[in-house]
């Protein structure tokens, strides 16, 4: 369990680094996920496992630990609502009407360019 | 040490509202749970109205709830991280699904920012309010940081953020299932590119490739949001 907390925060830790020193515009963590993909893959090469296997290994354990608890961790952020319920009430219809409009649409964007490129593609494949 | 005082002394640690944190997220999911996990009933949305109103009851600020709550808000960073285990597990669903991933990123993208920043400045909110709901599909960090850059106000995108992933959470099955698109990689993808973490934990409870598809969008939107948010606003306002 420690191990597997280790390898998140530290891959965390040069992801910060990176994204400070080279002013990406992707987070820390963000980089960090990128970079735990690469080096899993390198070490499936260096010394192949299966599924199975990385479930039981404390990263796979630390990791899908965190994820079952995913909703909670933006409890917290959530909560700082009770800061500004005087500026959400005043333009509380125009945000929640942009809010549940642009959330909306912008489902409804990504899922439609999403299949019309994969049936464009699978079209031409065929 | 009579009972206000204890309570006085209570309130402002961090052990309280860590506490406090934990229970009404246990009572909130074990109601999400009840309801067979429908997604009105969103175990987010339901322990902030706990937490927030049992603040207002004892007239608690915000820092000092955060104080304590701070230790669970952290894990957000080791947890956006631990996205890698189930992504190199479907490594190659994604791959396959490139392309399609690509140009859904940049629709998507553009969509949420053009979307709520015209509903908003058609309904008369003012500019600073526009700056701070531009970024609100991506991550709360990543949003906040965004927002201080352009003269937002950070903790209010946060909070728009959050506002965004509940919608988006609660919205998605239904609609995806009205319009019958059972490809749980495109609903997955659409799922976290418009409500971040909190629709990849949605998208995690209804399929397993629906949930690494959330989690590459969380993390694909995280670095083109921050990058299209400045050259589309000046367009907008």
């Amino acid at each position: 369990m420690i191990r597997g907390l280790l390898i998140l925060l530290l891959f965390q830790l040069v992801g910060e680094v990176l994204s400070r020193a080279l002013h990406l515009s992707a987070p820390g963590p963000v980089i960090g996920l990128a970079l735990l993909t690469l080096a899993m893959a390198g070490w499936n090469r260096w010394r192949p496992f299966d599924d199975k296997e990385l479930d039981s290994t404390d990263l796979g354990r630390a990791a899908m630990g965190l994820l079952g608890v995913l909703s909670l961790l933006f409890v917290p952020a959530g909560v700082g609502v009770v800061q500004y319920l005087g500026l959400i009430g005043e333009y509380g219809v125009a945000l929640a009407v942009a809010l549940v409009g642009s959330t909306l649409l912008t489902l409804l964007a990504t899922v439609g360019a999403f299949l019309a490129v994969k049936r464009l593609l699978n079209g031409r494949e065929a | 040490m009579d009972s206000w005082k204890l309570w006085v002394y209570l309130q402002t640690t961090p052990l309280f509202w860590l506490t406090a944190t934990l229970a009404a997220f246990f009572v909130a999911d074990r109601l999400a749970q009840l309801a067979n996990r429908r997604p009105v009933v969103n175990p987010v949305l339901i322990a902030v109205i706990l937490v927030a109103v049992l603040l207002k009851a004892s007239h608690t600020d915000y820092p000092t709830y955060f104080n304590g709550a701070q230790f669970v808000h952290f894990l957000l960073g080791p947890a956006t991280v631990a996205l890698a285990v189930p992504l190199y597990r479907n490594l190659e669903l994604v791959r396959q699904n490139l392309l399609a991933m690509l140009a859904a990123l940049i629709v998507g993208a553009v969509t949420a920012i053009v979307s709520a920043v015209g509903i908003a400045a058609a309904l008369g909110a003012p500019k600073v309010v526009l700056v701070s709901l531009a970024p609100k599909s991506v991550t709360a960090a990543v949003a906040m940081a965004v927002s201080e850059n352009l003269g937002g106000l950070p903790p209010l995108t946060a909070t728009l953020v959050i506002a965004t992933g509940i919608i988006g959470a609660v919205v998605v099955t239904p609609l995806m299932n009205a319009l019958r698109i059972r490809d749980f990689a495109a609903r997955g993808f659409a799922a976290g590119l418009a409500s971040h973490g909190i629709g990849t934990a949605r998208a995690f409870t209804v399929d397993p490739v629906a949930g690494v598809f959330a989690g590459v969008a969380m993390g694909l939107n995280a670095v083109v949001t921050p990058a299209l948010v400045p050259l589309i606003l000046p367009w907008l306002s």
